[in-house]
């Protein structure tokens, strides 16, 4: 059975051309074929099997996808993959350690910043962006940074609290 | 979603590119931001033979305030650069003012303004915003570099003066005749949603006197809407309640909206109207703590 997400095969069609390109992800040199149109998005889940990056509207709208692409965030749906080759990028499977949660997502299961959890990973991603350029925000100041990712279940009040949450715990760890 | 098969070229100079784009006939289109270009490969309204991708031409990144105040914006300044640029937001008070309002945060992290421009969505910012402080792009082809009015490069919805063989590689925004100064009001419904009404004002200010005058519309017409006739009779006044009045319903009569899901045409040319004023009031109040 095929889902919605086999659309983009991870190996392209014999005979279409392709490069080869070279990927840090999450700290990792990765290197993959791929055609020209395949999107980072794709790239990530079929091709590199990293399935914590979600595709949600796939139009640029909904920040599901989101991820680091040389440390500032990105829509990876709206990025082809050959862009990335040569560059650093981290995705939501490169926030936790093999024994440690990220502070982010603790704050996410302290305050209960997810219910269904589709946005969660685009939400984290783009909080780390917003931690690392300003480590004390205010509530409006991470409302502006998440307005560009969706949640159709929160209302976003629990999301706001697990970034400010975060944030607190980030601080507190680096003093 | 995923675009149609496409050829990809990413040379590391502007020439180079160039000689892509001419050896392609016409069928290449580049690849800057890709925030408006990627959607719409996807939605496959594009659907190019080639892609040529700017990103790794080095030096067009910048955001350059020359000493006469003219400001020029490299081909890949992207809409966060405008956004944190410190010296923005007073060489370019309608720049600043627009920069945190364009698309989504995370959007803004990519998009490019001159892409942007390029791109003449009748719902684009950085067009109206150009048109209202009379810019113009920077082209370049194989014959070399000319400069394009924005009330000319903006020839039509989704439509560009660029040839076949040339990339817009600046955008500059001439010098004020004295301060620049002006604003950007957008509503929208929700962040990255497509402007009820934006609104550009840019008026350069010598003393409290108006030296020239500048505005443009976006979201409420088939296009960019130019409307700096409309606040023409302000250039050599001082602003008054009266003469902000008279040029706010001047452009509102300029815009050209549609009744739709955002809202009938009247309210939004009612929109346009208290925008103006507002920006108007609000330059004619820190004009006159400056007088």
């Amino acid at each position: 059975m095929s889902s919605l997400y086999d659309e983009v095969a991870p190996a392209p069609a014999e005979g279409v051309p392709t490069r080869r390109i070279t990927v840090t992800v999450n700290g990792e040199p990765r290197t993959i074929d791929v055609e020209p149109r395949l999107l980072l998005a794709h790239m990530l889940r079929q091709g590199l099997k990293l399935t914590g990056t979600h595709s949600g509207c796939d139009t640029s709208n909904c920040g599901a996808c989101t991820i680091l692409f040389e440390g500032r965030p990105i829509k990876s749906c709206t990025m082809l993959a050959v862009q990335a080759d040569g560059h650093s990028i981290e995705t939501v499977e490169g926030l936790a350690t093999s024994s440690e949660l990220h502070p982010i997502q603790e704050g996410f299961k302290e305050e209960h910043g997810l219910h269904c959890g589709f946005c969660t990973p685009g939400m984290m991603m783009a909080s780390k962006a917003l931690l690392e350029k300003n480590p004390n925000p205010t509530e409006d100041e991470v409302r502006w940074a998440l307005s560009g990712n969706l949640c159709r279940c929160t209302g976003y009040q629990n999301i706001v609290k697990s970034v400010l949450w975060a944030a607190e715990k980030m601080r507190a760890e680096s003093n | 979603m995923y675009p149609s098969r496409f050829g990809y070229e990413s040379p590391k100079t502007v020439e180079e590119a160039i000689a892509i784009l001419d050896a392609s006939g016409g069928d290449a289109k580049i690849l800057a931001g890709g925030q408006s270009l990627v959607p719409m490969l996807k939605l496959r309204f594009a659907a190019p033979e080639m892609l040529v991708d700017i990103n790794n031409i080095d030096g067009l990144r910048y955001i350059n305030v020359e000493a006469d105040g003219t400001v020029r914006i490299g081909a890949l300044t992207r809409h966060e650069d405008l956004e944190y640029s410190d010296e923005l937001p007073t060489a370019s008070p309608v720049l600043a003012a627009a920069a945190h309002l364009v698309a989504d945060p995370i959007v803004r992290t990519r998009g490019t303004f001159v892409g942007s421009v390029c791109h003449a969505d009748p719902q684009g910012d950085w067009a109206a915003a150009m048109t209202a402080l009379g810019g113009h792009i920077v082209a370049q082809g194989p014959n070399g570099k000319r400069t394009i009015e924005v009330k000319d490069f903006v020839i039509g919805p989704f439509q560009n003066a660029l040839a076949y063989n040339e990339i817009a590689i600046e955008a500059v925004i001439p010098a004020p005749k004295g301060k620049s100064t002006g604003s950007y009001l957008k509503l929208e419904r929700r962040v990255g949603d497509f402007a009820t009404a934006s609104v550009a004002v840019s008026l350069d200010m010598v003393g409290d006197v108006v030296a020239r005058a500048g505005s443009a519309l976006a979201g409420v017409g088939g296009r960019t809407i130019d409307a700096t006739d409309a606040v023409a009779s302000l250039v050599g006044q001082k602003l008054t309640e009266e003469n902000i009045k008279t040029a706010a319903e001047a452009v509102a009569a300029a815009a050209e909206p549609r009744s739709d899901h955002r809202g009938t045409s009247d309210y939004k040319r009612q929109i346009v109207k208290t925008f103006v004023i507002r920006i108007l009031t609000g330059l004619a109040e820190s004009s006159q703590k400056v007088a």
